[in-house]
């Protein structure tokens, strides 16, 4: 292994036991190692509810990155560790809520570049608008920016979630 | 019993205890273990021994585990109890050393509410484990208890804790097995890959300078792995050194090893691994203890690491060939690929390299100067010489532990171990009353060994109340103290590093060690000069109880070699009188520790 100094962004698909103080655990690597954590996400992804999925898109060297999945890969509850980023072609996706507040001509914009984005309008009174948007972190990223001067208010990301292309599994 | 039998929980766990083996529990009762405690109390195939503080507990869980392949157990209350233990905790974590220990817990449904002696134990030992759990449901009890053990002790072993609450020792519980399919996520690779052991053998026939270096791995895997070891390193006729946790793997003495690398490793190990051409790593994890500065650690080798945690592979240093599996089974694959490989391996360098080692050795890095004239100081090498001889003599078979100072790497270079799992030292976390309680351990498990704790006399004192225990249950423990009146090593660094400002090392207001001794119905020893020492040490060895040798040594010796930090392996300083190889300590270097 070479101990190249570059950086590199990760996403890592992490299968674990559902078990109470699991996410702790992960978290409690990343902070007590000092590996950096750019998002996380975690759901129960089996119907019986025994299994969840955590995404965790993080960045170091390809040692520190190396380092990072074996760390996780010995922890007990996890099941399997897989570094999509690594592995092939992958999909990322986060979703937004997005709080616009505002009247007039800065309320029709915002309407109008939303449909542009394919946000959808989830929630509306006279002043406001709640969008919800799905797509890649820069689109969001992108709409934020847009929305800024247009009232943006408030913002609900869930961070990025994500799975391989094809016909592979985790 | 059957599978759907009920019983209490403590007994549940009892029942689980006994069904993995355990034999001898360290504990200290509390509220919260009362349910526990009594059902101790009524039944005869565990013996409890009451330690007085749960740090020792732990500790002597090491000494017990460490010496006798075996997973310690341990039983403490909720609170502060579960707090004290946690630096025993993670000593064993850092020292790969399987731990099972109960900790009691507030009832259910007063956990989170600031109950008495309630603490949030699963949270706080977190990162001091290698696994917890916290048993909320009766009928996960017995499956958590079986599991603890199975983690504690497979892969890379360590300590896990199971918290008890208090409703769940007393509520009827029902019994199970421990399950006999494989654990639903964590099943850690032991055999080798076969084309990893295959380009071992290759770069290995191939090396002109190679050196074998092996760790704890080799002691955790058993016996068997150090006879492995053996087998390989005299069929291959290379060089071997140990870590500090690897001593005992290779026996001491033999012309083949090198002694002990590392800060204050020998000149020739260290020298050794800086010139390799192929370093074969087994079971020990590249640390900085070992490795000085990273960035001029052994720059023209090829490395081979195999270990049986993936993670300790390409964290610190960055290797060529990746091995993942148990100690002794990468080296029977070793052995036999070696065999099967008809390369012959270039004898002429070999040789060559083993001259340059014998010019390395000839430096005799480990020379000290004692003067033997009646009234004369102890050198403290001088005195763990005489121990070493005077045990050897006996022919008793003896363990040693020790605490954490220059006393630790003394007994590290003084001591040569013949065996594995005979030496106990706190090496990754390096806490100073680790050899006290751990000496108890050994001492329950191998009632009729001799079991010396290499000490300095502060951080003995770190544990001390540990003499109570010892006269409890007659367990004849030798603490063998190198007195030199100052927390040695630390003295040692504010010399090299720090001016000599002895900035609150001085050991003031020692107590009388005899005095003490017989305080705690022992017997106290003390030799201040030369001429009395091997009295004192024959009469320790003769003397059936726990005892406290006393040896004031002189308080200004340093140990050497020494890799000062932020120095690389070549960059050694050598004791006074010898030849410095080394540069001083750069600001680097400073911030290190």
């Amino acid at each position: 292994m070479s101990a190249s100094t570059e950086q590199r962004s990760a996403t890592i698909s992490v299968l674990v036991e559902n078990e109470a103080g699991v996410l702790a655990r992960v978290i409690g690597l990343f902070s007590g190692r000092g590996y950096n954590i750019d998002s996380l996400t975690v759901a129960p992804v089996e119907a019986d509810g025994r299994r969840s999925r955590i995404t965790i898109v993080t960045s170091g060297t390809e040692m520190v990155i190396e380092q990072i999945k074996a760390q996780l890969d010995r922890l007990v509850p996890i099941h399997k560790v897989s570094d999509l980023s690594q592995e092939g072609p992958y999909l990322a996706r986060e979703l937004a809520l997005i709080k616009v507040v505002g009247t007039g001509e800065k309320r029709i914009e915002a309407l109008r570049i939303a449909d542009a984005f394919r946000a959808r309008v989830v929630d509306a009174s006279i002043e406001s608008f709640v969008f919800e948007m799905t797509g890649a972190t820069d689109k969001l990223d992108a709409f934020l920016e847009l929305m800024r001067p247009l009232g943006l208010a408030e913002v609900s990301r869930t961070g990025i979630v994500a799975i391989a292309r094809g016909p592979k599994t985790i | 019993m059957t599978a759907d039998a009920m019983a209490p929980g403590a007994e549940i766990v009892l029942r689980a205890l006994k069904a993995q083996g355990v034999e001898v529990i360290f504990g200290y009762p509390g509220g919260a273990v009362l349910p526990l405690y009594d059902a101790l109390f009524q039944q005869n195939h565990i013996r409890h021994i009451l330690v007085r503080h749960e740090q020792a507990a732990v500790h002597a869980a090491e000494g017990y585990a460490r010496s006798t392949g075996k997973v310690g157990c341990v039983l403490v209350t909720s609170g502060p109890g579960a707090t004290n233990a946690v630096t025993g905790l993670v000593d064993a974590l850092m020292d790969s050393i399987p731990i099972v220990c109960l900790t009691g817990q507030v009832p259910t449904h007063l956990i989170g509410n600031d109950a008495f002696q309630e603490a949030d134990t699963t949270g706080i030992t977190r990162p001091a484990t290698k696994h917890n759990y916290l048993v909320k449901r009766s009928e996960d009890l017995a499956r958590t208890v079986h599991e603890a053990f199975y983690v504690a002790r497979s892969g890379r072993p360590g300590p896990v804790v199971i918290d008890l609450p208090k409703d769940i020792q007393i509520n009827p519980a029902p019994w199970t097995e421990a399950p006999e399919t494989p654990h639903r996520s964590y099943r850690p690779q032991t055999e080798p890959d076969a084309g990893a052991i295959g380009q071992a053998i290759a770069l290995l026939k191939g090396a002109r300078r190679p050196v074998v270096y092996t760790g704890g791995g080799v002691i955790n895997s058993g016996p068997e792995a150090s006879a492995l070891l053996v087998e390989f390193v005299r069929m291959t006729g290379f060089p071997c050194t140990n870590t500090l946790m690897g001593l005992g793997a290779y026996p001491a003495g033999d012309p083949q090893f090198l002694g002990m690398l590392g800060m204050h490793g020998t000149y020739e190990a260290n020298l050794a691994m800086h010139g390799c051409d192929v370093m074969l790593n087994i079971g020990a994890r590249f640390d900085d203890r070992v490795t000085g500065r990273l960035n001029a650690f052994s720059p023209d080798s090829r490395k081979i690491h195999a270990d049986i945690d993936p993670s300790s592979i390409n964290k610190n240093v960055p290797v060529d060939v990746p091995i993942v599996g148990d100690a002794a089974a990468v080296l029977r694959a070793l052995i036999a690929a070696w065999k099967a490989d008809k390369t012959k391996p270039d004898a002429r360098a070999l040789a060559q390299w083993w001259k340059q080692i014998d010019a390395w050795r000839a430096v005799d890095c480990l020379k000290f100067t004692q003067d033997t004239k009646p009234g004369s100081i102890i050198k403290p090498q001088y005195a763990l010489r005489r121990l070493y001889e005077i045990t050897r003599e006996l022919g008793r078979e003896t363990f040693i532990t020790t605490e954490v100072g220059q006393h630790q790497m003394w007994a590290a270079q003084y001591l040569g171990f013949q065996k594995p799992n005979h030496w106990m030292t706190s090496g990754g976390l390096g806490t100073m009353g680790y050899g006290l309680p751990a000496a108890m351990g050994v001492q329950i498990a191998h009632p009729d060994a001799l079991v010396v704790d290499v000490a300095g006399e502060a951080s003995t004192l770190m544990n001390i109340q540990e003499l109570g225990t010892l006269a409890q249950y007659r367990l004849p423990v030798k603490v063998f103290i190198l007195n030199n009146e100052y927390m040695g090593m630390v003295r040692q660094w504010q010399e090299l590093l720090h001016g000599s400002r002895y900035s609150e090392s001085y050991s003031a207001a020692l107590p009388d060690f005899i005095k003490l001794a017989e305080a705690f119905h022992g017997k106290g020893l003390r030799a201040t000069s030369v001429d009395q020492l091997d009295a004192v040490i024959r009469e320790m060895l003769a003397t059936d109880g726990p005892v406290i040798a006393d040896i004031c040594v002189d308080p200004k010796e340093n140990c050497f070699p020494m890799i000062p930090s932020g120095a690389a392996h070549n960059e050694m300083l050598l004791g006074p009188g010898q030849a410095r190889s080394g540069a001083a300590v750069t600001d680097a270097g400073l911030v290190l520790v």
